[in-house]
């Protein structure tokens, strides 16, 4: 099983408080490797956040390949970070050239693009480093995106993180998401490995999703640029996160409508009862079937967490006022964040969306039952 | 040469028929309950002369013989009495005296059953056991990654939508703009398909429409059925259960004068207009009602004469191309009732059974789309209608499910898979296997009359007659003799026990798979067969 920790803090934090949270909760995964995503970067990046940051694992020609392919579309170098490793990795972690992180320069034939298109390019570029990348087995691709950082790799958490050494100033945050394991039901691959990222939304999951390939089916027709991979069966989360809020416009509130809508009895009584049955019926196919506990970061840097219908995942949210974490167990949220008021933490049932906005202030509690904030916006 | 005896080439002896009767002298107390109730006149009572012979014990006496009758039962043995086999002298023999027996070779009965040049016509069923359905096994099972559900204590939902589901994207904007969202009904995925008042009795029908009703007032299982061709009493059109009903029109538009002249009356609106172009059991062939079974009532409701054959044509005659006949015909259903009922065509599995659905498709009115296998059943058809023509359900709902997942559309088109599901009895394994190949919804109809009603017919052609009105259990006669053995209450409770059985296997299945929130369709991962080129053909796991 994964374990799971998000935090979101006023003040930039050193990846290692979420690693540090994952090894108190060892029990509960299996130590086979190690998912991170920073966002509302500190350090170096605070003053580059419009530069598109590539994450990625590197052998040194694939790391030739993407200059040369990057110089060829304009893009120049504007601040680097490579993490060069001992040549002798620690037991259970592969030997990798290297681990980058680098900020680029928009094209200059770029100024005049508008932002919205200048992010579908970023897609299309991620896409096909990832597609290059796959062809020779050279370059592994995890985010290609302003203010965004990825770092992914197989072994134990905590040894991978004092392998890269990840306790620096460059890559501090405020948004940090941290996933323990590897280990799927498919192949051991990197691009199973979570948090999965598509064009700003960011998601990691608990536990199994039955329902993976009809779902998987039902994106891959949807003919949205992104919606490929499917190494493990939690990448759908991201997508129908993706679909319901970047495609159809919808708030987060109406994901777990779409995940898990409620049944018709509820509906009936729902008072936006009529959008949502429709939206459960044009949606049907993305209706997960859990058991799964879902984190995930939004575009606008609010974290959030949903359960599946049957709620057999574990998941709680606490803190206080600048700062709140999201924990697959109670002990990871007291590794990172002591001074709380405990019998604030709260645990989403299966009706339950939690939110914590950008301006970190409170948790706000979404039930399925209750009227939507707004709909549509018309 | 003249023939010197009697023997005609049709001239059979009991044991050239696929039947033979055995009988008890011992047992028989020659009450004639089972001549009287063999639907076919096999038997009758016989007097058999037997001499017996006397020998003395002793030196003196004379050796002589005794000439007796004894009455019994005889087997006719003319192809047009042969025993069916259906069994029911045996039920209604208080001494368990008479039985049928399956004769143990290929009977010469076949060569001989077209006498005066008219090939064997029958009910029933297409008399080949097992299948593909049978041999699917369901192989993910929930081990340790994620814990297997309770199917007795855990919440499901298990319901499926029949209608046009619009793409998310659309059905927004349409939303807004106040659009027209095409009609969609969320059902229970098992469906009593098309058998018309006319090729089943009163009684049965009636008993079928109790129960579905009790199923939905009393259960909250929105079980549906359908009406088959040949219209629907005037009494249920106007009654507030018609929204359990899904209303069948097919190529002979039996029964839609009366359909039509009802529907200022109605209360409720169908759940779906069902357009028959094609059914598994005789694809190719319109539906047939012979002549026996078109008494009075039948032909009131059919707005024919009694006592005529009415076979429907192959085809809807005025509609001479596919876009006539699908996109024509669905808009002018969905027009009579003012394009608040869903309308979908059914049509018998074949080879082409793509380029209808690709056709769908582009028709943002078709409500989904009904496959009806080679397996089906049927009141009447031609034998060799039924033994050689048709295409097996599996594969061709899974070549539609996949051909819908390549153009992104398999959930604005729910495919309902019909014909043999359930025919060995496993209706919940066949009907879960259809669903995880892609069908939305499942159509049963021989299932439903062997369960609720007690049909006497099986794959090793056993009775069969339905199509000439003497059925045994009064399911398929108009007979009121034959049909009043039929208890319309008992029909109906073993309709709703069969549903709740169904439930209960439904759960047990796919409970193991760890899904209970949505209906799996298409959850091919979870299918395995241990037959290497069907798991090619279906594209679904290999497994020995």
């Amino acid at each position: 099983m994964c374990r799971l920790f998000a935090i979101t803090s006023k003040e930039p934090l050193s990846p290692m408080v979420a690693v540090q949270a994952l090894d108190v909760m060892r029990e509960g995964h299996d130590g086979s490797g190690v998912g991170l995503f920073l966002r509302d970067l500190g350090g170096p990046f605070e003053d580059i956040k419009d530069a598109p940051i590539l994450s990625g694992i590197f052998s040194d020609k694939g790391l030739k390949r993407l200059d040369t392919y990057m110089m060829d579309i304009g893009f120049m170098t504007k601040y680097k970070l490579s993490i060069k490793v001992p040549k002798k990795p620690p037991a259970g972690i592969p030997r990798r050239d290297v681990y980058l992180v680098r900020a680029y320069e928009y094209p200059e034939d770029w100024d005049d693009m508008p932002t919205a298109e200048k992010y579908e390019q970023l897609v299309s570029i991620r896409l096909e480093l990832r597609r290059m990348g796959l062809e020779k087995d050279d370059m592994k691709v995890f985010s290609f995106w302003p203010d965004v950082i990825m770092i992914k790799e197989i072994g134990d958490p905590w040894k991978v993180a004092q392998h890269l050494k990840l306790d620096r100033k460059e890559l501090r945050a405020r948004v940090i998401m941290a996933q323990g394991r590897q280990n799927t039901n498919y192949d051991i691959n990197l691009y199973a490995c979570h948090p999965f990222f598509l064009q700003g939304y960011s998601t990691m999951t608990n536990g199994e999703n039955t329902a993976f390939v009809p779902i998987k089916e039902y994106l891959m027709g949807r003919n949205v640029k992104g919606y490929i991979g499917y190494q493990s069966d939690s990448e759908v989360f991201t997508h129908i996160l993706h679909y319901t809020q970047h495609v159809l416009g919808l708030d987060i509130e109406n994901y777990k409508h779409v995940i898990t809508p409620l049944q018709d009895a509820d509906l009936v009584k729902h008072p936006n009862g009529d959008f949502l049955r429709h939206l459960k019926n044009s949606c049907r196919r993305l209706i997960i079937d859990g058991p799964n506990c879902v984190i995930g970061c939004l575009p606008d840097h609010s974290l959030f967490m949903v359960q599946d219908r049957k709620k057999l995942r574990p998941g709680v949210v606490g803190g206080k006022p600048g700062i709140y974490a999201f924990s697959s167990e109670i002990c990871g949220l007291d590794a990172a964040i002591a001074e709380r008021d405990k019998s604030k933490d709260f645990q989403p049932m299966h009706l339950d969306t939690v939110i914590v906005g950008p301006d970190r202030q409170e948790v706000k509690v979404c039930c399925q039952t209750e009227a939507l904030p707004h709909q549509l916006s018309a | 040469m003249l023939p010197n005896r009697s023997i005609t080439p049709s001239t059979l002896c009991v044991k050239d028929l696929p039947w033979q009767i055995l009988w008890s002298k011992d047992k028989c107390t020659l009450c004639g309950r089972c001549t009287a109730t063999c639907p076919v006149n096999a038997i009758e009572l016989g007097v058999f002369r037997k001499r017996t012979l006397q020998t003395a014990l002793n030196l003196t006496g004379t050796p002589g013989n005794v000439l007796a009758v004894y009455h019994g039962i005889r087997q006719k043995t003319d192809p047009a009495y042969a025993c069916i086999g259906c069994g029911m002298c045996n039920l209604v023999c208080p001494n368990d005296a008479i039985i049928p027996a399956r004769s143990d070779e290929f009977d010469k009965l076949r060569y001989h059953i077209d006498r005066g040049g008219q090939p064997r016509r029958r009910g029933g069923r297409r008399n080949d056991a097992g299948g593909v359905l049978d041999k699917i096994k369901f192989i993910r099972i929930s081990m340790l990654t994620d814990p297997a559900l309770d199917a007795g204590r855990h919440e499901f939902e298990m319901r499926t939508l029949l209608g046009r589901v619009l793409p998310p994207e659309k059905s927004l904007q349409f939303q807004q703009e106040n659009g027209w969202i095409p009609p969609v009904r969320e059902i229970y995925p098992l469906i009593i398909g098309g058998m018309s008042f006319g090729a089943m009795s009163p009684n049965m029908w009636e008993g079928l429409q109790l129960g579905v009703t009790y199923l939905n007032e009393e259960l909250g299982i929105p079980a549906r059925i359908s009406t088959g061709e040949g219209g629907c009493p005037p009494r249920l059109l106007k009654s507030r259960f018609l929204k359990y009903v899904i209303l069948q029109i097919a190529s002979g538009y039996f029964g839609w004068d009366e359909i039509i002249h009802a529907i200022p009356q109605m209360k409720e609106d169908p759940c779906a207009i069902e357009i028959k172009y094609g059914q598994g059991a005789k694809p190719g062939d319109g539906g047939l009602l012979m002549w026996y079974k078109v008494n009075k009532l039948i032909a009131a409701i059919r707005g024919v004469p009694t006592g005529v054959n009415l076979p429907s044509p192959p085809t809807h005659q005025t509609k001479y191309s596919i876009e006539e006949s699908v996109a024509k015909m669905i808009q002018s259903m969905y027009m009579a009732w003012g394009f608040r009922v869903p309308v979908y065509p059914k049509i018998s599995a074949t080879s082409t059974s793509l380029a209808v659905l690709n056709n769908l498709t582009r028709n943002q009115y078709a409500a989904g789309l009904a496959i009806d296998g080679e397996d089906g059943g049927t009141g009447a058809a031609y034998n060799v209608s039924m033994n050689h023509m048709g295409h097996p359900i599996a594969s061709s709902v899974r070549d539609c499910y996949l051909n819908l997942v390549k153009v992104g559309q398999q959930n604005e088109i729910p495919l309902f898979a019909g014909g043999g599901v359930g025919k060995t009895g496993n209706l919940a394994a066949n009907a879960a296997a259809l669903i995880m190949l892609g069908a939305s919804g499942i159509q049963m109809g021989k299932y439903i009359m062997q369960a609720a009603a007690g049909c006497l017919g099986s794959e090793n052609d056993r009775c069969n007659i339905c199509n000439i009105g003497l059925c045994p259990k009064g399911i398929t006669s108009q007979d009121p003799r034959l049909y009043r053995r039929l208890d319309v209450d008992e029909v109906a409770q073993r309709v709703v026990d069969v549903y709740l059985s169904f439930d209960t296997e439904l759960k047990k299945i796919v409970a193991p798979l760890g899904r209970s929130t949505s209906l799996p369709i298409g959850m091919s991962d979870a299918l395995g067969i241990d037959d290497a080129a069907a798991a090619e053909r279906l594209q679904i796991k290999y497994v020995v």
